[in-house]
């Protein structure tokens, strides 16, 4: 099993959610979040004085799938969230060690 | 016939004070305004504070007025003495007042009710001194502030008052010609002046300017909340300028009162346009602080002379305010004069501007007129300021500890949060 966290610009969250619905996937995890990568922030401007947003907001989709589904979920995720510019996000993909389903007590795949 | 008569005179002392004690009630709402503009241009963390200054020095302006200001500024007498009491105003003093009247004809100054022109009197004390909060916001102790509110609103504003308003000479000197209808010098500036010797004395907050040059926004905490006390403050401005006509029994002078209303509205539109064009040419966007500045400076550029503008002359008087106001915050900035609300530059440099915008409509007041009257009024209020403001410093301090504007004065000088579930970002 693989877990797939994905980071994401908040308006591509529907877009995302969809895609992931379309392939099978049975449930996601998302989390409003901020942080920065090589575009470090950016500036604003209140009152005539320029401040720096240091992190941006984005979301945070968690998606625990059978290692069968782990390409068409990425494919899926890159395809919707892209748009091209800086600041798409990036995915990560770990080992996922155990899943348990807690109302039944299933567990690996069957659970996820 | 003269009984009816009579009847219509004791009729418009009703209507005069009526209409003093409406306006008087609309510019004590400004209270809210100032309050909700001040506390949605400050961080969170300061918010219960500066909420606390806005009330406590509202009680404290209205009350040290009551006991010396209005003796000072109108001779009313200490704790009022002068003011007629309900026991007072017997059958004998009825017909007097009806006599007077009767003399002086509708034409002439409104006849009304003593009492009623303290309510109105007292209410701008409080607003100068609201001004002065927002200004030294964010890092002022508390009670320095309302130390100074003591001196400012019983002694400092009303000796001014008395030079300009009521026709004293100064310290028995000189005598102004100086024409300020309702308060752009006398309230606004005067504010404004107190609050600039303040700032000066107090510093710039924490991390606001950096060692090379950099200036640092911090933005206000509830913008919702800073549009509301905007829309209050314009709201009150009808009392602030439509009351200063002092009467509205009689066919000339209820026109006079509209055409104020007329006139502070359009200035105030016409300031918010100019603020928010000139902020988006400037900036790249709406920056919707700098259109409320706009707004209120429009409101206060047409506050020394809200009757005689026509009401284009007005829409164009406050559109000058708004786009002078935009240039000042940020020149402050450049100068390191740490102003969160924009104050100094809404109601003092715009406030300078409404002095001389007089000359646009008004024939009588002259040039040298006004501006003898801005510096008295100006020096006067910036140097009695800045002494009371060192003797505190020296006293008691005025700032709060490093530390303690770190975490928010709301903690250190109030012990609440104003948004004790969400707070939790530290700037």
């Amino acid at each position: 099993m693989k877990l797939v966290t994905a980071i994401i610009k908040p308006f591509k969250l529907d877009d995302v959610r969809e895609a992931l619905s379309e392939i099978g996937v049975q449930g996601v995890t998302v989390t409003e979040v901020k942080g920065f990568g090589r575009q470090k922030g950016h500036t604003e401007l209140y009152r005539g004085a320029e401040y720096v947003v240091d992190f941006l907001p984005k979301v945070k989709v968690e998606v625990a799938i059978g290692d069968n589904l782990l390409d068409q979920v990425i494919e899926s995720i890159t395809k919707a969230a892209n748009t091209g510019k800086i600041g798409d996000g990036k995915i990560f993909v770990t080992e996922l060690a155990q899943a348990i389903r807690i109302r039944t007590g299933e567990t690996g795949e069957e659970a996820v | 016939m003269e009984s009816n008569l009579n009847h219509i005179f004791e009729l418009q002392y009703a209507l005069d004070t009526f209409y003093f004690l409406i306006c008087g009630a609309l510019v004590m709402w400004m209270a809210a305004g100032f309050a909700m503009l001040e506390a949605g241009l400050v961080r969170a963390k300061n918010t219960t504070e500066i909420l606390t200054k806005n009330v406590a020095l509202f009680a404290v302006a209205c009350t040290m007025y009551l006991i010396v200001g209005y003796d000072i500024m109108y001779d009313g007498g200490i704790f009022l003495s002068g003011v007629t009491t309900v026991a007072e105003m017997d059958d004998a003093a009825i017909a007097g007042v009806i006599a007077a009247s009767t003399e002086a004809g509708f034409g002439d100054m409104g006849e009304y009710s003593g009492a009623s022109d303290f309510f109105f009197q007292v209410v701008f004390v409080a607003t100068a001194m609201s001004i002065v909060s927002g200004a030294v916001a964010e890092r002022m102790k508390l009670w320095a502030f309302l130390a100074f509110a003591i001196v400012m609103c019983g002694f400092i504003y009303p000796m001014q008052g008395s030079w300009t308003w009521n026709g004293d000479a100064v310290f028995g000197m000189y005598e102004l010609s100086y024409s300020d209808y309702a308060g752009s010098g006398i309230v606004h500036m005067a504010g404004a002046a107190a609050a600039l010797a303040g700032v000066l004395l107090l510093g710039a907050r924490k991390g606001k300017y950096g060692a090379k040059g950099e200036i640092r926004a911090f933005p206000g905490a509830n913008l919702p909340l800073a549009t509301l006390g905007t829309f209050i403050l314009w709201m009150g401005w009808f009392g602030f300028n439509g009351g200063s006509t002092l009467k509205l029994g009689g066919i000339g002078v209820a026109n006079e009162v509209a055409n104020v209303f007329l006139n502070t509205n359009a200035a105030a539109a016409g300031g918010l346009i100019a603020a928010l064009i000139v902020a988006r040419l400037m900036f790249g966007k709406a920056d919707l602080t700098m259109a409320l500045n706009g707004a209120l400076a429009g409101l206060v550029a047409i506050t020394a002379e809200p009757a005689d503008p026509s009401p284009l002359l007005a829409t164009i008087i406050g559109a000058i305010g708004g786009t002078l106001v935009v240039f000042s915050i940020v020149t402050m900035d450049k100068l390191r004069i740490d102003d969160p609300v924009g104050a100094i530059s809404v109601h003092g440099v715009v406030g300078i501007w409404g002095i001389f915008a007089v000359l646009l409509s008004d024939a009588d007041a002259t040039f040298m007129g006004q501006l003898v009257g801005m510096l008295t009024i100006f020096i006067w209020v910036f140097v009695t300021s800045l002494i009371v403001w060192g003797i505190l410093k020296a006293v008691m301090g005025i700032r709060v500890s490093e530390e303690d504007e770190y975490e928010g004065v709301d903690l250190s000088e109030c012990g609440m949060e104003a948004y004790p579930e969400f707070v939790s970002g530290k700037q």
